[in-house]
């Protein structure tokens, strides 16, 4: 058995996932991530929203919660606000977290919560048979965008920086390796973290797009890869069409928020309900909470 | 004038009759199994067969906000969904019934979440049966069809204004494959006229819309919305009649029966289940069993007077319900009871929960339904999950 193994569930699959799926490859750079940081499968709560990329928890030989369409990172809040000594992570497709879920995407990285998202962006609405996501890119055809799609597409990491996040990467299911080693390191950081990983659905969008297997489209995508410092001499226009990959943001100085929360407003309340009137009760229910009582 | 025949799907059926409709805009997000219905729209949006703006919003809430606003300028809007996203509409559906924007809806009947499941009960609408919309439960495809172009006739008129909503047994009827009628565009034209309402802001009459009330006249807007969904009773017998004049085709009012008239036991059903239900009817009158069915079509209104009148000579009343409330029984026995108490008459009666998450209803099953209504034996549960497939412990 090799080391990353150890983190999959195999009586769990077949999986829902077309052959060449890049969601696979992602799967095992996760679970290799694990392995090399050596976390303990129970210490690790793996929360996805609805697509085919929030089946892979499934597949996890961890905690999992297979949450509603777009809100995982709710959930996913919950979880590491109560347990903020488990590693609480979030597998999400483009739909489901910069469509459906938007809303939680920006807030996740405001607080800087710290939960380490993989955002699967394979541009399309995978599970309910291609239609147009807000990270299609333009021209291409979908079953919702039969003369292409005319919408511009979120920069995520953009999106993600002008929210506040304090880890934003980005890598393909092309670059096995660098995608494991940046998972790694977004496991290792404090605060809110998300790699979005640039995947292949060449069954519901490169099909429509004269990609209809995953060479084609994998080798669309290593044709739009470029580095960092390639990407930031372009020009605007060149730059559309490009992916950007590795470390794109990181910020250690800003304090996660569940530390935040648990060293300062949690004190700060007990000092206050002492002092108060009925302080006495709320100040021993404060001390119950806290997150290690909860074991 | 002869019609034309296709062979298509639920799902494309419901697309036809929207495209027939000519609703001038139409804002889904997509969800199985109602997805081919969103599909086919944004093809007829973008070939020009369909004269419609398609929005592809980011959510059904956004759907649903999307098709108030259409309303709100007094155009034509429809949307499409299931399961987990009619429950994240709902928010909306409240405030389209209260603001009376007569919006038509197609709702692919699903399982909710937990357990997931992709396959068909009619947990969803029933949840919501309080959010103040029409509901009809079509049979087949070619219902689904007849009834997008009747439901916007019967939302718009001016005594009811209700956005209306057309329920599909998910896959069972959305995904199967039947020939269907397809209007005419002249003659639907004929029937179905441009929208027109007082309830809409043009530049000419600014409107304040979406207003408070106080404690001292909410109850009598929602009384007027009470009632504009009583009269619209009568509206949707018109409405039937008239579309029987111009189509040849009429669904009988509120509710359906068949072989009922000196029938002992009968089922109450809704939607897809009612052939399969009127087959083993067939089957057991040949072997001599007096049994019939009664198919509700409209869960809002609710078919009270209709009912009644059919089922007051009966002795054994079951319902089978493809839903439970947690902790009570299935929302049509509720309903159905209620009726029955109202009247005062006693029959025998049972509640069938069945059809949870796609299970199979078997014709056995229902056969064994019947059975249990003629034997009459009171000291039954009145509430039975019928078709466990494992035993589970108590
Ligand atoms: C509230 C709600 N709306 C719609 C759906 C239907 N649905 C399931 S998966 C999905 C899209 C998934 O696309 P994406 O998030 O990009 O993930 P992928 O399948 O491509 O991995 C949708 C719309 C749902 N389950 N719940």
């Amino acid at each position: 058995m090799r080391d990353y193994e150890k983190y999959i569930r195999y009586r769990t699959f077949p999986s829902p996932w077309c052959p060449g799926c890049g969601i696979g490859v992602t799967l095992k750079a996760i679970a290799t991530a694990f392995a090399e940081l050596d976390l303990d499968p129970d210490d690790i709560v793996a929360v996805s929203g609805i697509g085919c990329s929030g089946r892979m928890p499934t597949f996890f030989n961890t905690n999992t919660l297979h949450t509603t369409h777009g809100r995982a990172l709710t959930f996913a809040t919950g979880i590491k606000l109560a347990r903020p000594d488990k590693n609480v992570i979030v597998i999400s497709g483009d739909g489901d977290s910069s469509a459906i879920g938007g809303n939680h995407l920006i807030h996740a990285a405001r607080r800087n919560i710290g939960i380490k998202m993989i955002l699967i962006n394979n541009g399309i609405y995978g599970m309910t048979g291609g239609q147009v996501s807000p990270l299609t890119p333009q021209k291409f055809v979908t079953e919702t965008t039969p003369f292409g799609n005319i919408e511009p597409k979120f920069n995520i990491a953009d999106l993600l920086m002008g929210a506040g996040a304090t880890f934003v990467a980005r890598e393909t299911v092309n670059r096995m390796k660098p995608l494991k080693d940046v998972i790694k390191k977004s496991f290792l950081h404090k605060g809110f973290s998300v790699v979005e990983v640039i995947s292949n659905c060449h069954v519901n969008l490169g099909r429509r797009n004269k990609m209809k297997d995953p060479i084609s489209m994998t080798k669309w995508i290593a044709g739009r890869t470029v580095t960092k410092t390639q990407y930031d001499k372009m020009t605007p226009e060149e730059q559309d069409h490009k992916y950007p990959v590795g470390l794109i943001h990181e910020n250690t100085s800003r304090l996660e928020y569940s530390e935040l929360y648990y060293k300062h407003i949690v004190p700060a309340a007990q000092e206050a309900a002492k002092k108060g009137p009925g302080g006495a009760a709320f100040a021993a229910q404060k001390n119950t909470i806290t997150y290690r009582g909860s074991k | 004038m002869s019609e034309e025949k296709h062979f298509i799907s639920g799902n494309d059926a419901i697309a036809m009759g929207v495209r027939l409709s000519r609703p001038h805009v139409i804002s889904a997000y997509p969800i199985t199994p109602q997805t081919i219905v969103v599909e086919r729209l944004s093809e007829m949006a973008e070939d020009g067969s369909l004269d419609a703006e398609f929005m592809h919003v980011e959510s059904e809430h956004s759907a649903m906000s999307a098709a108030m606003g259409v309303s709100a300028v007094g155009a034509r809007a429809f949307t499409a969904t299931s399961s987990q996203g009619l429950l994240y509409m709902a928010e909306g559906l409240f405030y389209a019934s209260g603001g009376r924007f007569p919006i038509v809806m197609m709702n692919g009947n699903r399982a909710l979440a937990l357990p997931w499941s992709i396959y068909g009960d009619q947990s969803d609408s029933l949840g919501l049966l309080n959010s103040g919309w029409i509901q009809v439960y079509v049979e087949d495809a070619q219902e689904a069809l007849d009834m997008v172009i009747q439901a916007y006739k019967i939302a718009e008129h001016k005594k009811v204004l209700t956005p209306f909503m057309v329920n599909l047994d998910g896959f069972i009827l959305t995904h199967t494959y039947e020939l269907v009628s397809v209007p005419k565009q002249e003659i639907v034209d004929k029937f179905l006229p441009p929208f027109t309402t007082v309830n809409k802001m043009d530049f000419e009459r600014p409107m304040n819309m979406g207003m408070s009330t106080s404690p001292k006249d909410n109850l009598e807007y929602k009384y007027q919305q009470h009632r504009a969904v009583m009269d619209s009773v009568q509206v949707i017998k018109d409405v039937d009649k008239e579309y029987e004049e111009l189509f040849g085709r009429g669904y009988g009012g509120l509710i359906k029966s068949y072989r009922i008239e000196d029938a002992e036991a009968v089922l109450i059903v809704l939607g897809s289940i009612t052939g399969t239900v009127k087959v083993v009817v067939d089957k057991m009158r040949a072997d001599g069993h007096k049994v019939g069915v009664i198919k509700i079509r409209y869960m809002r209104p609710f078919p009270e007077e209709e009912l009644l009148e059919e089922c007051s000579h009966i002795k054994s009343i079951g319902v089978i319900d493809k839903n439970i409330s947690f902790g009570y029984e299935g929302t049509v026995f509720t309903h159905v009871n209620s009726a029955i108490a109202k009247s005062g008459f006693s029959p025998f009666i049972m509640n069938f929960i069945a059809g949870l998450g796609g299970k199979d209803i078997s014709k056995s099953h229902i056969e064994g339904m019947f059975m249990t209504l003629l034997e009459g034996d009171k000291k039954k549960n009145k509430v039975q999950f019928v078709g466990m497939g494992v035993q589970i412990n108590e």
